[in-house]
């Protein structure tokens, strides 16, 4: 066994441990703070998948921007946990669901994609980010600037909808 | 189009759709803003468009002296129908403008006249806001004809035929709720329909004519038909043969010949200015220029020629024994037009166009005359009767006991029913009371009887002449009616001017105004002096070199001392029995007629104009009714409305109706419907448990979708 | 080396474990992180492929997925808070009221 391969495994179980801990925990703070982990793990498998780039906006993003987020609206409605969620008789169907989609996917990796692709070593070059900002602002500049338009929108609608209305809290 | 360049005359010949133009402005005018030009400003608009449509027709006389051969003045396209292809063309020869003249000249005259008639005549009816529209007709009148004599195809000449028959219902009807003394009646709305249906038989042989020659011919330009007609008359003899006689149907109709001239006698209901313009002078020679026109089918056909000669001639010499008969002014004067008229169409029936057209152009002068004269002769009664009613000695006064509850438009309404203005045996002795009139009215019965050299002599002559020379039989009609003709106008000038006044209004009676005058001195000239544009001697037939060019070459027979002789003794003659009869002995008030003791039944049959209008309402119109009231009785209500409608329909409907609605409808329909909404309704009561609002469920169900399609791509 | 398929099976395993989370939970919060970690196994995916086929594609596409969650993120977090502030609540199954 390779040091990459025992490193993958070991971040494996810690990205899968906390993905069950959100899922499990009763309390929305301790899941948000176990997605964290979770997310930074990731960002560790896209830095050996040579990509630092998306390693570093995960960070940022979503380990940053998107999970203070969260935090911030938890804080702010003050409602942590909801009592009796877990109830036993209504998971036996999504736990079927889950388990049947986890099957099928692996099987569907196994039949499509096979057990002993490996990754190339040429990896150098997808690691450049200024190669990527190339084919980013030359092939794909029109979805980049929808993207820009986008996040745009999504701040007016996000304010629009956050906002108190004078007249609704009149009434 | 014809035209050269080099000459500019030739370039007048653009200008004659205006003789259209002209009169279909007036009538706009008229019929949009007659009621506030009043009416001076009406007659000023009417005559003046009618004179410019005179002027152009000049115009297009003068350019035809220079360019004999005419042109053909296309404005539009008309009909493009398959192989048929008709252009609204204007057609200039010497004949269409012959007859442009003659309407435009004529007609131009009455509209002045017109003013002063229908000025005295809207308030004798008690409307005078029915002046504008009087001047509307007629200018659409002066338009249908232009249309109809400047054609260059039978369908537009048709067009043309049918609106002066439009204009002549109209003007018939024009007092449609009053008869001719102001009464209420109905009379000259049944005279209308009278003559617009008598026309419609005649229209119909003319269509049939149309059809005919559109089948054989393969067109109704009148150069193509020509040009068709030689060949189609060598592989169908009788095809021409039967197109000449379906147009003399048409003919009939329209120029009043037999069998369908009774419309023309009822159709002087109108008011005088219309009896002279289209019931004397151009409307009724349609037929005569129709056949004239079409000279190079009639020229094919002998039989053809035949027929058209004998009606016109036995015509001639039938109405003119009814006119000897009657008492009305204007009757006679009717009569007299539909015997003129026979005369003319025997003429161009015999080939002797130039005679026919001749006879057309200066009758439209003298009968014009005649009738405006006439109408002058009424309305001085008219004046007459109302100065008569004020003076204190009147004779004739209300009934006391009528009087007392009547008003005083109704008091004259009362006295008028007892006295006839167009009565000559009302009339007498106005020679000194309306001098102008009397001389005018002279010089058109002396041309009228063919009195050398007035212009009935030299027309009527040559007409007899040809006659003599082709056919003998229509020489002798004609002989005959032309001795009648002489003999009562003679009756109707003694009965009229001279004498003893029979009547007080006729003692009172008053010359008409310069209005009136002026239009009846100008046609009396013409009357006296029109017979001099063909004079039947070697070098001066001009109208006859004139019509050459339309017509082809002409034989002009040489003058024959014989036949002007023979009639100028007769007419003469008849001129003296006349006297011998009515004015030696003059008739006093009340006498009866001097010819009736003599001739007896004879004279009964002219005074009933041998009962020919009770034969055709025992003929036609009676059994034409029963047949109606029977189809209305039998077919119509008891057939259809009573069995088919009711029995048949009704209740063959309701039982379909019944049978239908329990098994089909309600058996059947309804219950698949009601099955469908209640499986629809249960499905749906199941299907909205689905529904259940939760997210999660729908997403297990995403879910589920998901699984369900990875499954598939996994077994594919 | 590490085997492509180990990281699309890993993938699998923290997408099916996002899906179980959106289906058993019932804080609105809670279901909207599983959303992003549902996200996150697609992106992981992606990588993976990225490296495989020595392309730049998957890579760009994650990058798009990231700005697409941050908006999405900023939207749904503000109608959680909207829905709360009219309902006091942050349970899913209250959210009801569109029951056939």
């Amino acid at each position: 066994m390779s040091l990459e391969l025992i490193l993958f495994f070991v971040l494996a179980i810690i990205a899968i441990a906390t993905a069950l801990g959100m899922l499990l925990s009763r309390s929305a703070v301790y899941s948000a703070l176990y997605l964290v982990v979770n997310f930074v793990s990731v960002a560790i498998f896209y830095l050996l998948l040579d990509a630092p780039f998306i390693a570093l906006s995960q960070i940022a993003v979503y380990a940053g921007a998107i999970m203070v987020l969260f935090l911030f609206v938890i804080m702010l409605i003050g409602l942590e946990t909801l009592g009796g969620e877990l109830n036993w008789r209504q998971l036996v169907w999504p736990l079927a669901m889950g388990i049947l989609l986890l099957v099928q996917g692996v099987f569907l990796v196994i039949q499509r994609v096979g057990r002993d692709v490996y990754i190339g070593q040429t990896g150098t070059q997808l690691s450049d980010p200024s190669l990527m900002a190339r084919v980013l602002f030359t092939d794909y500049l029109l979805p980049f600037q929808v993207t820009a338009v986008l996040l745009l929108v999504a701040m007016i609608g996000a304010i629009v909808l956050s906002k108190r209305e004078k007249s609704n809290q009149e009434a | 189009m014809l035209l050269s360049e080099a000459n500019p005359a030739a370039g007048l010949f653009v200008l004659v759709p205006w003789i259209v133009f002209a009169p279909v402005i007036g009538l706009l005018i008229n019929a949009f803003a007659g009621k506030r030009l009043g009416e001076r400003g009406v007659g000023w608009v009417a005559s003046l468009a009618s004179g410019a449509a005179f002027l152009v027709s000049a115009l297009q006389f003068y350019a035809l002296t220079l360019h004999p051969e005419g042109a053909q003045v296309k404005i539009a396209e008309w009909i493009r129908i398959g192989q048929l292809s008709l252009d609204w063309t204007f057609r200039v020869d010497s004949l269409s403008v012959t007859m442009m003249l003659v309407v435009s000249g004529v007609g131009t005259l009455i509209h002045i006249y017109a003013i002063g008639y229908m000025h005295e005549d809207v308030r004798f009816k008690h409307d005078p806001a029915r002046f504008p529209r009087f001047f509307v007709f007629l200018n659409l009148f002066i338009a249908a004809m232009m249309i109809l004599v400047s054609a260059d195809n039978y369908l537009m000449l048709f067009v043309g035929w049918e609106g002066v028959g439009l204009c002549s219902f109209l003007l018939i009807g024009f007092w449609y709720d009053l008869d001719t003394l102001g009464r209420s009646s109905w009379a000259n709305s049944n005279a209308a329909k009278k003559a617009f249906i008598t026309n419609r038989v005649g229209d119909f042989g003319f269509l049939i004519a149309g059809f005919l020659i559109f089948w054989y011919m393969g067109s109704f330009a009148f150069s193509e038909v020509f040009a068709a007609a030689p060949e189609v008359a060598k592989t169908h003899p009788w095809v021409i043969t039967a197109i000449t006689v379906f147009m003399l149907v048409g003919v009939a109709g329209k120029s009043a010949q037999i069998p369908l001239y009774v419309w023309l006698p009822d159709a002087m209901a109108g008011p005088t200015p219309v009896s002279a313009l289209i019931h004397a002078a151009t409307m009724v020679t349609a037929g005569v220029y129709l056949v004239t026109r079409s000279f190079p089918l009639f020229g094919l056909t002998h039989d053809g020629q035949y027929i058209v000669a004998t009606v016109g001639a036995v015509t001639a010499l039938f109405a003119a024994t009814i006119a000897v008969g009657q008492y009305d002014i204007k009757k006679v004067l009717a009569y007299s037009t539909i015997s003129q008229l026979g005369f003319m169409v025997a003429a161009v029936g015999m080939g002797a166009y130039v005679a026919g057209m001749f006879h057309l152009v200066t009758h439209a002068f003298f009968k014009a005359l005649l009738f405006l004269s006439a109408g002058s002769v009424i309305l001085g009664l008219e004046r007459g009767h109302h100065h008569g009613h004020h003076a204190p000695s009147s004779p004739v006064l209300p009934p006391q006991g009528a009087g007392n509850s009547l008003s005083h438009g109704e008091i004259d309404r009362v006295k008028e029913e007892v006295f006839d203005p167009g009565d000559i045996r009302n009339m007498g002795g106005l020679r000194a009371r309306m001098p102008v009139t009397f001389w005018v009215y002279l010089i058109g019965a002396l041309a009228l009887a063919g009195i050398f050299p007035l212009a009935g002599f030299w027309s009527k002559d040559e007409i007899l002449l040809d006659a003599f020379l082709h056919y003998p039989h229509v020489y002798w009609l004609l002989t005959l009616a032309a001795f009648l003709t002489a003999f009562y106008m003679g009756r109707q000038v003694w009965m009229v001017f001279f004498g003893k006044a029979r009547h007080e209004a006729a003692e009172h009676a008053q010359e008409s105004p310069s209005v009136i005058t002026i239009p009846l001195i100008i046609l009396a000239a013409l009357s006296a002096f029109g017979g001099f544009i063909n004079l039947p001697f070697k070098g001066f037939h001009q109208f006859g070199y004139w019509l050459e060019h339309t017509l082809g070459a002409i034989e002009f027979p040489p003058f024959n001392f014989m036949v002007a002789g023979v009639s100028t003794v007769l007419a003469l003659g008849a001129i003296a029995l006349s006297w011998f009869l009515y004015q030696r002995k003059p008739l006093e008030h009340g006498q009866t007629d001097p010819l009736a003791k003599p001739l007896g039944l004879v004279f009964v049959g002219m005074e009933q104009k041998w009962f020919i209008d009770e034969a055709y309402q025992f003929l036609f119109v009676q059994p034409y009714r029963a047949l109606a009231s029977w189809l209305a009785q039998k077919v119509d209500w008891d057939f259809w409305h009573e069995w088919f409608h009711d029995s048949v329909l009704v209740k063959g409907f309701v039982t379909l109706a019944r049978l239908l609605a329990d098994p089909v409808d309600l058996g059947f329909i309804d219950r698949v419907s009601y099955w469908l909404s209640d499986a629809i309704r249960a499905s749906a009561e199941t299907l909205r448990k689905l529904q259940n609002g939760f997210v999660r469920s729908y997403a297990l169900s995403v879910v589920l979708g998901v699984a369900a399609i990875l499954g598939y791509l996994l077994l594919k | 080396m590490v085997p492509v398929s180990y990281y699309l099976v890993l993938s699998a395993i923290l997408f099916s474990l996002g899906a179980l989370g959106v289906l058993i939970r019932r804080n609105s919060l809670v279901i909207f992180m599983s959303i992003e970690l549902m996200l996150n196994a697609a992106n992981l995916a992606f990588v993976a492929f990225t490296r495989v086929h020595e392309t730049f594609s998957g890579q760009i596409f994650v990058f798009f997925v990231m700005a697409v969650a941050a908006a999405e993120v900023a939207v749904g977090l503000a109608l959680i808070v909207a829905i709360y502030r009219s309902r006091q609540s942050v349970d899913i199954d209250q959210l009801s009221s569109l029951k056939g």
